[in-house]
C-alpha cells in the first residue's frame, strides 16, 4: 500500500509558540490512522497543518505531489477536513450543509449524493430544512461527517469526533466512519483524546507529545504495550 | 523616577520651550494658524483618550466642542462673562454632558456606537438652528469686538509684554494644550489609564478584574468631552463667532482622523495629528486649486495612512527609534 | 383618506430606494463586518456615468443603465480587494477611517470631474400619473417601487438558490470553514461588495430623477438607509428592505400631517438610530447578540 499522504519534518507556529516540532507521519491509501496525545501536544496543529489552515514548513505530500497554499487548495485535492467543533454552518440549513461540502465537484449529481448521505444518516431526509445550528451536538458532528463525504474526498480528516458526545454517538460515529473505510476504502486520519476507542477504529497511530511523534505503531501494538498505554494513553 | 519618565519629561520641556518661543520667529498669520494647532490638540487629546485607550469609537465628538463653543459664546453676549472666565464652565458643561451620554452609549460598542456617534454629528447644526432662542440659530453669536474678549480690542499685558490678539491666542492656546496633556499623561499612567485600557483591550477580561465597564466608559465619554468643550469654547473665542456651521459633520470626522493619524492609543503622536488636520486642507489646495482636488488628496492621504502606518505618526516614531536602538546595541558575546 | 394612500404610495417608492442602499450596507456588513460610509458617494458615482453616457455621449437609457450596473459591479470588486482587504476584520476605528477615506475621495473625484453644476438626469420611466379611485400615483413611484422590488428579489434568488449565492452566504457567516469546504473567501467578500455596489448604483440612478444630480446627492439619503439597516437591523437583509419601507412611508406621512416646518424629516430619521440603537440595538429582525460579562 503507499502512502496517500506523507509528512515530513513538519514544523508550524501560532505567533510566537511552537506547536509542531518536526513531525512525520505516513497515512496509506485505504487506511485509517489516528493520531493521539495530551491536550496541547499538536495534534489539531497537524490536521491544520494538511489542510494549510495554519502556517508551516516541512514537507506535505498528497499521493506524492506536494500540497501548499491555503485550504481552499487543500479541498480541491481532495482533503475533507472536519474541524475541531465541527464546523458546521449553524446558520444554514441542513441540506444547505450538505451542498457546500459538494462545493469543489462540477458534476451534477450533488442531488444523488446528498440522498446517498441521508443512506448512512437516515434523520437527515426528514430534517433537511433545518437550521443546523438547532441540531443536537451528536446530530451536528454527523452533518460535519456527511458534508466532508460531499466532496467525495481522497483523504479524510476528523478533529476530535468525540468531543461534547455521549459515548452511544461517539460509537455510532466511529461504526459509521469503519464502514466507509471498509465498504468504499476511504483513507482517514482521525485526531482523538480518547485513544480507546481511536485505537479500536484505527490501524496504525502516532501518539504525539508537545509537538514531536513520540511512539508510533500498529494499534495492537500501542494496545498490548501497557507501558505505552499508561504513560501516553491514560490507561 | 525611571528613565523613561525622565526622557519623557525632557523632551516634553523640550517641545513645550519650542512652542513658548515659536511667536517670537514666525509671522503673525502662522502664529494664528498655530494657535488652531493646538486647540485641536485639545480636542484630540479628549477624542484619544476615549478611542484610543478606552477604544470607544466616537464619530460625534464635534458635538461636545458645540457645546463648549456655545457655552462660551452665549456667557459672553448674554451673560457679559469675561472669555476665560467661561473655558471652565464650558470645560464642566461639557463634560456634564459627556456623563450623560456616556450611560446610553456604555451600551453600545463598535459600529453601532460609530453610527449613533455619528448620527449626532450630523443632527448638531440642525439642533443648533431649532433652538434658536438660545443660540441664536443660524445667524449665530457673534463675539468680535466685544469687550469680553480678551485682546481684541487693545493689546493686552501680560508679564510685562504687550501681546496683540493672535499672540495671546496663541498662548492661551497653547497653555491649556500643555496642561491638558500632562493632565492626560497622569491619568492615563495611573489606575484610571489602566482600567481605559482593560476595557478597551478585553471587556470580558476587565469585568473579572473588577473593573465597571459602565463606569469607565462614562468616566472616558465625561473626560473626552470635558476636553472637546475646553477646545470648542477656545474655537469661539478664536474665530470670534460662532453660528451651526462652525461644528459641521466635517469636523467630528476630522477630529477622529487626526487622532488615527497621531496615532491611536498615543499621546505623543497627537501634535502631528493637530498639525495634520490644521494644515493639510491648505497643503492639497496648493497641489491643485480645482474644486474637489484638495478633497482627493485628503482621501488618498488618509487611506494611505491607515494602510501603511497603522501605529500613525507615533508608531512611526517607535519604530524609528526602535530601529535606532538596535543598531546601537552591542551583540552579545 | 386619499392623501394618506397618496403618501404611502410615495413613502413606498422614496422606502424603496432607502431599503436597496440599507440592503447595500447590510450585504457589506454581513460579509466583511464593515460599515460603509462610503456607500453613497459609491452610488452618486455610478449615477454620473450614466449621466454622462446619456447626457454626453447620447448612449439610450437602458443599455446605459446595464454598462453602469456593470461598471458599479467591477468598481464595488476592485474597491474591496484594494482598500478593505488590507483593513477587513481589523480595528473596526481603522475601517472607519478607510470608508471615510474613500468618501472624501470619490465626493472630491466627481466634483474634479464633473464640477457641483447640478445637472438634470432622466428617468426612464413616463412622466405623468395614474387614477386609482381618486389617489394620483406617478408612474415615476410605481417605476421606482417595481425596479427596487425587482433588485430585491432578484438578489434573495441569487442567494436562496445559486451556488455561489450559497457560497457567498456560507463565506459571510463563517469564513474559516468556508475556506474548508473549499471557498475562495476573499473572492466572494469582493463580490459581496460588487453586489452592493450594484444595489447603490440602482439607488442612485432612481433618486436622480427627481433630486438632481451633483456631488452631495445620496448624503442625506445615506442617512435615511442607516436609519433603516438600523431599524431592520443591521445583519438582516429582510429588515433593512423592510425597514426602508416603514422609514420611507413613516416620514412621509410624518411630513404630511404634522404641521412642523418640512425639514423634520432628517432629524426623525436621526431620532430612529439613536432610540433603536438604545432600546433594541439588533433593530426588528436582528438577532440579539448576548454579551455575557
Amino acid at each position: 500500500m503507499s502512502a496517500l499522504l506523507e509528512l515530513r519534518d513538519v514544523e508550524a507556529r501560532y505567533g510566537p509558540v511552537q506547536a509542531l516540532r518536526g513531525v512525520s507521519i505516513d497515512v496509506p491509501e485505504g487506511a485509517v490512522v489516528a493520531v493521539l496525545g495530551a491536550n496541547g501536544a499538536g495534534k489539531t496543529t497537524t490536521l491544520r497543518a494538511v489542510s494549510g489552515t495554519v502556517r508551516r514548513s516541512g514537507e506535505i505530500l498528497l499521493a506524492g505531489k506536494p500540497l501548499r497554499g491555503g485550504p481552499e487548495a487543500a479541498a480541491k485535492a481532495g482533503v475533507a477536513h472536519v474541524p475541531e467543533g465541527r464546523g458546521t454552518f449553524t446558520e444554514l440549513s441542513v441540506v444547505e450543509n450538505l451542498r457546500l461540502g459538494a462545493y469543489t465537484r462540477r458534476e451534477r449529481s450533488v442531488k444523488a449524493d446528498i440522498e446517498r448521505m441521508a443512506d448512512h444518516f437516515p434523520w437527515i431526509s426528514d430534517r433537511g430544512e433545518q437550521r443546523a445550528g438547532t441540531l443536537s451536538g451528536g446530530e451536528q458532528q454527523m452533518l460535519a461527517l456527511a458534508r466532508a463525504l460531499m466532496s467525495r474526498p481522497r483523504l479524510l480528516m476528523l478533529d476530535e469526533p468525540s468531543l461534547g458526545l455521549a459515548p452511544l454517538i461517539v460509537r455510532e460515529i466511529f461504526r459509521i466512519v469503519r464502514e466507509l473505510n471498509e465498504k468504499e476504502g476511504l483513507t482517514v486520519l482521525v485526531v482523538e483524546q480518547d485513544a480507546r476507542i481511536a485505537l479500536n477504529a484505527a490501524a496504525t497511530a502516532y501518539v504525539l507529545e508537545v509537538g514531536k511523534v513520540a511512539v508510533s505503531g500498529s494499534s495492537a501494538e500501542l494496545r498490548d504495550d501497557e507501558a505505552v498505554r499508561r504513560s501516553y494513553l491514560g490507561y | 523616577m525611571s528613565r523613561t519618565t525622565l526622557r519623557t519629561l525632557l523632551v516634553f520641556v523640550a517641545f513645550a520651550v519650542v512652542v513658548m518661543v515659536l511667536p517670537a520667529f514666525v509671522n503673525d498669520f502662522r502664529a494664528q494658524q498655530f494657535s488652531y494647532v493646538g486647540i485641536y490638540l485639545i480636542a484630540l487629546i479628549g477624542l484619544d483618550i476615549l478611542t484610543g485607550y478606552t477604544g470607544q469609537i466616537s464619530l460625534g465628538h464635534g458635538a461636545f466642542m458645540a457645546i463648549g463653543g456655545y457655552t462660551t459664546a452665549i456667557l459672553m453676549i448674554d451673560h457679559g462673562v469675561k472669555d476665560i472666565a467661561t473655558i471652565p464652565i464650558a470645560i464642566l458643561v461639557a463634560g456634564v454632558a459627556g456623563v450623560l451620554f456616556g450611560f446610553p452609549a456604555a451600551r453600545l460598542s463598535g459600529l453601532y456606537l460609530a453610527l449613533a456617534t455619528f448620527g449626532i454629528a450630523v443632527a448638531t447644526p440642525e439642533l443648533i438652528k431649532r433652538f434658536e432662542g438660545f443660540t441664536g440659530g443660524g445667524s449665530g453669536v457673534n463675539l468680535f469686538g466685544t469687550p469680553e474678549l480678551t485682546a481684541s480690542l487693545t493689546p493686552v499685558r501680560l508679564a510685562g509684554v504687550e501681546l496683540n490678539f493672535n499672540n495671546w491666542l496663541y498662548y492661551l492656546a497653547w497653555t491649556l494644550a500643555l496642561a491638558g496633556y500632562v493632565i492626560a499623561w497622569l491619568i492615563l499612567r495611573g489606575r484610571t489609564g489602566r482600567a481605559f485600557r482593560a476595557v478597551r483591550d478585553s471587556e470580558t477580561a476587565a469585568v473579572s478584574s473588577g473593573v465597571s465597564l459602565t463606569r469607565m466608559k462614562v468616566i472616558a465619554f465625561g473626560i473626552s468631552a470635558a476636553y472637546a468643550g475646553a477646545a470648542g469654547a477656545m474655537f469661539a473665542i478664536a474665530t470670534t463667532y460662532v453660528n451651526p456651521d462652525t461644528f459641521p459633520v466635517a469636523l467630528s470626522i476630522f477630529l477622529l482622523v487626526g487622532v488615527v493619524v497621531g496615532g491611536l492609543g498615543s499621546l505623543k503622536g497627537l501634535v502631528v495629528g493637530a498639525v495634520f488636520i490644521q494644515f493639510m486642507p491648505l497643503w492639497t489646495q496648493s497641489i491643485s486649486k480645482k474644486p474637489g482636488a484638495p478633497a482627493v488628496v485628503y482621501g488618498v492621504i488618509l487611506i494611505l495612512v491607515v494602510l501603511a502606518l497603522p501605529g500613525g505618526a507615533s508608531g512611526l516614531v517607535s519604530r524609528v527609534t526602535q530601529l535606532v536602538r538596535r543598531g546601537q546595541d552591542f551583540p552579545k558575546p | 383618506m386619499t392623501v394618506f394612500f397618496q403618501q404611502v404610495v410615495s413613502g413606498l417608492a422614496a422606502g424603496g430606494v432607502y431599503g436597496a442602499l440599507a440592503l447595500a450596507l447590510v450585504l457589506i456588513h454581513r460579509a466583511t463586518g464593515v460599515i460603509n460610509f462610503a456607500q453613497g458617494e459609491m452610488a452618486t458615482f455610478s449615477t454620473y456615468i450614466l449621466w454622462t453616457l446619456t447626457a454626453n455621449h447620447g448612449v439610450s437609457y437602458w443599455p446605459a443603465f446595464a454598462v453602469t450596473m456593470l461598471v458599479s459591479f467591477v468598481g464595488g470588486i476592485g474597491i474591496h480587494q484594494a482598500v478593505i482587504r488590507p483593513v477587513e476584520r481589523g480595528s473596526q476605528i481603522r475601517v472607519v477611517i478607510v470608508t471615510i477615506g474613500l468618501l472624501l475621495l470619490l465626493n472630491g473625484l466627481m466634483t474634479f470631474i464633473w464640477t457641483g453644476e447640478i445637472r438634470a438626469v432622466d428617468s426612464p420611466f413616463p412622466g405623468g400619473t395614474l387614477d386609482v379611485h381618486g389617489v394620483v400615483i406617478s408612474y415615476r413611484d410605481i417605476g421606482t417601487i417595481a425596479v427596487c422590488l425587482g433588485a430585491v428579489v432578484v438578489l434573495w434568488a441569487f442567494f436562496q438558490f445559486t451556488k455561489v449565492g450559497l457560497a457567498l452566504r456560507a463565506a459571510a457567516v463563517n469564513p474559516a470553514e468556508a475556506r474548508l469546504v473549499g471557498i475562495r473567501v476573499t473572492w466572494m467578500l469582493g463580490l459581496g461588495w460588487g453586489l452592493a455596489a450594484v444595489l447603490g448604483a440602482t439607488a442612485g440612478v432612481l433618486t436622480a430623477p427627481s433630486v438632481f444630480l451633483d456631488p452631495n446627492m445620496m448624503q442625506t439619503v445615506l442617512i435615511y438607509a442607516f436609519a433603516a439597516a438600523v431599524l431592520g437591523g443591521i445583519d438582516s437583509p429582510i429588515g433593512a428592505v423592510v425597514g426602508g419601507l416603514i422609514l420611507g412611508v413613516g416620514l412621509n406621512l410624518l411630513g404630511a400631517y404634522v404641521d412642523f416646518v418640512s425639514e423634520l424629516r432628517l432629524p426623525a430619521a436621526l431620532l430612529v438610530i439613536l432610540v433603536v440603537l438604545l432600546l433594541r440595538p439588533a433593530g426588528l429582525f436582528g438577532t440579539p447578540q448576548v454579551k455575557k460579562v
